[in-house]
């Protein structure tokens, strides 16, 4: 029993290791990070590796900063982040010989979702923030039913918690906040309570519209209230929830993580990209990636109007 | 004949090798957490640590505090609260198996008990949020039911294959003459298991519940998926909890290292290392005396 044991695992063992040889063989980019991003990356390295077989391409979540921190520790090409890195990111970057880049590959419209039984259908950025700060608890103070309010969020290792954090509430997050492991765990609690509030990236608002209420925002009292899918609405910043999502990379990318990169950035990417319900990169933003890349991207056939590169970066 | 005993020198050797690298790896693991948490409690007040229930690390718009108090009282929580489930059914199963099932049932039920404690963590914490969260809710009236209970639930169901194993082999061990005496008096069935076999095997099944509860204080998975995750302190088993082990599974993965969060995480593991030591060796000397006892 013993050595047939043994035999079988060193069989496994075999056909392992002659497994991650042929991986190996390939070329290989690692691409580890925001949850917010992962569906939407995986989904460009599938339509890449069909294209080229040769490249493979592994794509993890964890949170931006789990991998901007695998990216410093050299644990991965590229780290998707949906915030910018922080000063004290690049500090210990430099001192380990990283050198972080960035590249904008698509921009998302931060997305507030409510249950669809809540008769709040809008809110102001500054409504938002109170609620998250735990200011506001009961729905009947931004024109609800009399009911506690219940805050979904994500896990301090999360971009969008800090984006929140830094941009939106400008404060601290009340301790009620209940921390969800990334968007798709929020649409289903909130799909599920009727008191609550999350906060999910677009492309998952739009896969989850229709069974989650999708709060239209405004800047202040003043401004009109926009929802977050309209193209024009969050070019022009109507809709006042956006950022850039970003994927870093070690120095001037080169290789096969190059070529990835480029093709994301590509007609075609930036097409999957608006597929997977996230916007293109406009022409500030294309033009700094340009510079990034040290490669010419072409310029798109429609002209968007333009934006302020650093708009809503945090 | 030399040849043998150069063997058998042999053997000792590699064994006693064995069994003093448990004991250092367990010592090394010790050292290094206390190593890499003393820098912690250089710049955070021991009883901030320990007694103050607001944990935010991550502050930038107010001083960064590190009090696990909210955290202890949450792995309290969700761990008595999942033994106060699984004991109750993990005892009762074990007598089942040992005193009612006969051989054909026993053989095809305890393998199957045995077989709970194979199914992964990351599987039970998904039920806990597709299955056992709505229908707390529901129950409850809740608008969610991702709270102490649904961990406490989780944990129960993970805890009952140490329970049931364990405790069925001490009830076992009782000598089978206590038993015949107990029936020879006239005493029904139930009489002997309730009031002769249970408290001959109690200090063995304690043990296996103290074992149980090891396992449900170190658990991680399960309840960072199913608790809601809220640092607040919580006021009942209805309220989202997050116990220690998933502030370190949640945090340890980005935080800057060398910084007071850093060591402030390995400062929680500390803890949890000391608690889940305290109640394996609760468990180790309840079953020696078990054992001293029915020799």
């Amino acid at each position: 029993m013993a050595p047939r044991y043994a035999r079988v695992m060193a069989m496994a063992f075999a056909a392992f290791l002659a497994a991650s040889i042929a991986m190996a063989a390939d070329e290989m980019v690692q691409i580890k990070g925001s949850d917010t991003l992962i569906n939407m990356v995986q989904r460009l390295a599938e339509v890449y590796m069909e294209k080229r077989p040769s490249t493979a391409i592994a794509v993890t979540g964890g949170g931006s900063g789990t991998g901007i921190a695998a990216l410093i520790n050299r644990k991965c090409d590229i780290a998707n982040a949906s915030r910018t890195i922080k000063p004290k990111e690049v500090m210990d970057a430099n001192s380990k010989g990283v050198d972080p880049k960035r590249i904008v590959v698509a921009i998302d419209a931060l997305s507030i979702v409510t249950n669809t039984s809540n008769p709040v259908k809008k809110l102001t950025i500054a409504q938002i923030g109170k609620i998250y700060k735990g200011e506001i608890t009961n729905w009947k103070e931004v024109g609800g039913n009399d009911a506690r309010i219940a805050l979904y969020g994500r896990q301090s290792n999360s971009g969008t918690y800090d984006f929140m954090k830094e941009v939106v509430m400008e404060g601290e997050y009340s301790p009620s906040l209940k921390s969800m492991n990334g968007n798709a765990q929020i649409v289903e609690a909130i799909k599920q309570d009727a008191t609550g509030i999350g906060y999910v990236g677009v492309g998952y608002a739009r896969d989850a519209a229709g069974s989650v209420n999708v709060v239209k925002v405004a800047k202040d009292h003043s401004a009109g209230y926009f929802g977050p899918f309209n193209v024009a609405d969050v070019k022009s910043g109507r809709y006042p929830i956006t950022r850039p999502l970003n994927q870093y990379v070690n120095g001037a990318p080169s290789g096969a993580a190059k070529r990835f990169l480029m093709f994301e950035l590509s007609d075609e990417g930036q097409s999957i990209v608006e597929k997977e319900g996230f916007f293109p990169v406009p022409d500030e933003y294309r033009k700094y990636n340009e510079s990034t890349l040290g490669s010419s991207l072409g310029f798109p056939a429609d002209n968007p109007e333009s934006r302020d590169p650093n708009e809503g970066a945090g | 004949m030399a040849r043998h005993a150069h063997k058998e020198k042999l053997i000792h050797g590699l064994f006693l090798l064995n069994g003093l690298l448990v004991v250092f790896l367990l010592a090394g693991i010790f050292a290094v957490l206390v190593k890499t948490s003393i820098p912690a409690f250089r710049e955070i007040p021991l009883g901030q640590f320990l007694f103050s229930s607001v944990w935010n690390p991550t502050a930038t718009f107010t001083k960064p505090s590190y009090g696990i108090l909210a955290m202890l009282v949450s792995t309290f929580m969700v761990s008595v609260g999942a033994l106060a489930i699984a004991i109750p059914i993990g005892v009762g199963a074990a007598a089942y198996l040992s005193d009612v099932a006969n051989r054909h049932v026993r053989e095809i039920a305890k393998p199957i008990v045995e077989i709970l404690a194979g199914i992964p963590s990351v599987v039970i914490g998904f039920l806990g949020i597709v299955l056992v969260g709505p229908m707390i809710a529901r129950i409850f009236g809740l608008p969610n039911g991702l709270n102490a209970l649904n961990g406490a639930i989780l944990l129960a169901v993970m805890a009952l294959p140490t329970i049931v194993s364990l405790s069925e082999d001490a009830l076992k061990s009782v000598p089978r003459s206590f038993q015949e005496a107990s029936l020879a008096l006239g005493a029904t069935h139930w009489q002997t298991l309730v009031k002769v076999k249970i408290p001959a095997a109690l200090s063995g099944i304690i043990a296996a519940c103290m074992l149980g509860m090891g396992r449900a204080v170190g658990e991680t998975m399960t309840v960072l998926m199913a608790t809601g995750c809220s640092i607040k302190m919580p006021a009942s088993f209805l309220d989202s909890v997050q116990t220690m082990t998933a502030t370190i599974a949640i945090e340890l993965g980005e935080v800057p290292y060398n910084t007071t969060h850093y060591y402030a995480l390995f400062g929680i593991g500390l803890v949890l290392f000391i608690i889940t030591f305290f109640v394996n060796m609760a468990s180790d000397i309840i079953l020696h005396k078990y054992q001293r006892v029915m020799k």
